[in-house]
């Protein structure tokens, strides 16, 4: 079997599981009903009819939201046992975390697609600069990798999901706010952590701008992240 | 078929597997016996992929554990104790989840789930969450997740657990069916069903091998002893001991029992007879007789001398 199969069967398996118990529902829910609310409260105050202030929310939103989708995808398993027959059945660890990464990115598009309802009720009330919005849906799919990478990373640490969502929380949390709590820092620092901050690249892509800095920045995270959770799971060989 | 060599594996400071070496052929049904912690999990979820050795390897039809083992996992069909299968799907599902996994062509697919589902008893909850089921019938999913894939290495790891003694009776008929052909190891405390089983039996204690072949070789190496049972009546424990003493070739004697009747085990570690002698030496006292049975080692007592005399 090619590696990719075998990545797609377990991607089908994770992403198919998301709709099986009510958890998905309820954590699309609770994202639309938040970003909805911070979104549209305010919206009318500044009367423009641009997506600016929905996406600048969602580094910090995402920062919750992701580690609950992504909590169970090693901690379950580890739990139930049923990780000793994944991992003895014919497919390679780098299978099983690329399929349990992709599910996960798959959700949060899945996730996102109801905001697309955002752009196009602005779309009628003004001109709305379509070329930002995209760049804000790129910028949330980026930052929607990199902190499901964290969180699958912080799953595979621990058998608790409870733990394992605030590891992920944290991290996700640190990288978004990072460049915000230091503001005390000499300037020569402050730049260093803007470049760890995930909000900073977050809002160049949301901007419209596609620079590769940025672009290598969510690479980076979600291989490093994809990295150690490789570790991980060797060390508990 | 399967060769292990110098296998060791310790988690942290403890030896859970001490240099193993075994070389199992193909059409062979091998049980791995030993008491709880010996490390007949340990050695199959090395086997399996599922756990790294420390030192040593083993090489699967040519295939090493090292760098072959995507290839080693298509060859087996490993059942985990307790059968931890996905909690979430349907037995169906679950099913077709692993052939995809496991590669097997669409057309035969079905049939050979349908199959599965006969031999396995599962015909009536295909369309049932395996969070619902029972324990026996989880153990049944797991067992079909094992068989599935028709692999050449079969490895469970107490397969019989949970299921009922009707049950217990089919799945031994189908390891010993699927024997014949295939490699199977599957792991047990459970003697009778290994002496059911198995072509070969090794007993592990405390991360060794003790003993390592058939069930008549086990016992024939131990055919000179053989134990004598007694059941007494109106016999103080204390004068039993003193009595039966002086025999030569009885290695140890036991006696438990209350309200006056007590059992008596004499372990003979000699060829010769010594019922005569006993009955004589009982004879001088004034207790009630009431058996006396020659018994021959059991792999229940070779399994409990192996295991236990290394503890000392």
């Amino acid at each position: 079997m090619t590696a990719a199969a075998s990545t797609m069967h377990i991607f089908r398996r994770e992403f198919r599981h998301y709709f099986v118990t009510p958890i998905a529902y309820i954590v699309i829910a609770i994202f639309l009903v938040l970003t909805g609310w911070f979104f549209f409260s305010t919206f009318f105050l500044y009367s423009q009819a641009e997506l600016r202030n929905f996406f600048s929310l969602l580094p910090i939103i995402f920062s919750f939201i992701v580690p609950t989708i992504t909590m169970r995808l090693f901690s379950e398993e580890y739990n139930v046992g049923s990780y000793e027959i994944l991992v003895t059945m014919p497919v390679t660890d780098l299978d099983i975390i690329l399929g349990k990464f992709l599910a996960a990115m798959a959700f949060i598009a899945v996730m996102l697609l109801p905001t697309v309802s955002y752009a196009i009720s602005v779309s009628f009330l003004g001109d709305l600069d379509w070329g930002p919005v995209i760049g804000g849906y790129v910028g949330a799919l980026l930052l929607g990798a990199a902190f499901c990478a964290v969180g699958l990373f912080a799953s595979a640490l621990t058998k608790n999901q409870i733990i394992a969502f605030i590891i992920g929380m944290i991290i996700c949390f640190s990288l978004t706010m990072v460049d915000k709590v230091l503001f005390f820092l000499p300037e020569s620092m402050l730049g260093f952590f803007q470049f760890i901050g995930a909000d900073f690249h977050f809002e160049n892509v949301a901007r419209g701008i596609l620079d590769t800095r940025d672009i290598l920045y969510f690479v980076s995270v979600v291989f490093v992240a994809l990295y150690g959770t490789f570790l991980v799971l060797q060390e508990k060989k | 078929m399967i060769e292990i060599s110098g296998l060791t594996r310790y988690y942290g400071d403890l030896c859970a597997l001490d240099k193993i070496s075994l070389t199992i052929e193909r059409g062979k049904i091998l049980g791995l016996l030993g008491p709880n912690g010996a490390g007949k999990t340990t050695a199959m979820r090395i086997l399996t992929g599922f756990l790294a050795p420390t030192e040593g390897t083993v090489i699967v039809k040519g295939h090493s554990i090292d760098d072959g083992m995507l290839k080693i996992k298509k060859l087996i069909g490993y059942l985990p104790e307790s059968a931890p299968v996905y909690q979430d799907m349907f037995v169906y599902d679950y099913l077709q989840y692993v052939a995809d996994i496991r590669e097997m062509p669409a057309e035969s697919r079905e049939d050979r789930i349908k199959e599965i589902a006969g031999i396995c008893g599962l015909e009536d909850v295909m369309h049932r969450s395996i969070h619902e089921l029972s324990k026996g019938y989880k153990q049944r999913v797991g067992l079909a997740h094992a068989m599935i894939g028709d692999p050449e290495i079969l490895i469970l790891d107490e397969p019989t657990m949970g299921l009922d003694p009707n049950q217990i009776v089919e799945i031994r008929e189908i390891i010993r069916k699927i024997g014949r052909e295939k490699t199977v190891i599957l792991s047990s405390h459970i003697l009778s069903e290994v002496e059911a089983t198995c072509d070969r039996v090794v007993i592990i204690n405390r991360g060794r091998i003790v003993a390592d072949g058939s069930t008549e070789e086990l016992k024939r190496t131990s055919a000179e002893d053989y134990s004598i049972s007694l059941l007494l009546k109106g016999a103080p424990e204390l004068e039993i001991k003193q009595l039966f003493d002086g025999v030569a070739g009885i290695a140890s004697v036991d006696a438990s029992g209350e309200d006056g009747m007590i059992r008596v085990r004499l372990s003979c570690r000699t060829g010769d007879d010594l019922r005569e002698q006993v009955y004589s030496r009982v004879k001088t006292k004034d207790w009630a007789l009431l058996e006396l049975i020659r018994e021959s080692k059991s792999l229940e007592s070779i399994f409990s001398e192996l295991t236990q005399e290394k503890e000392g």
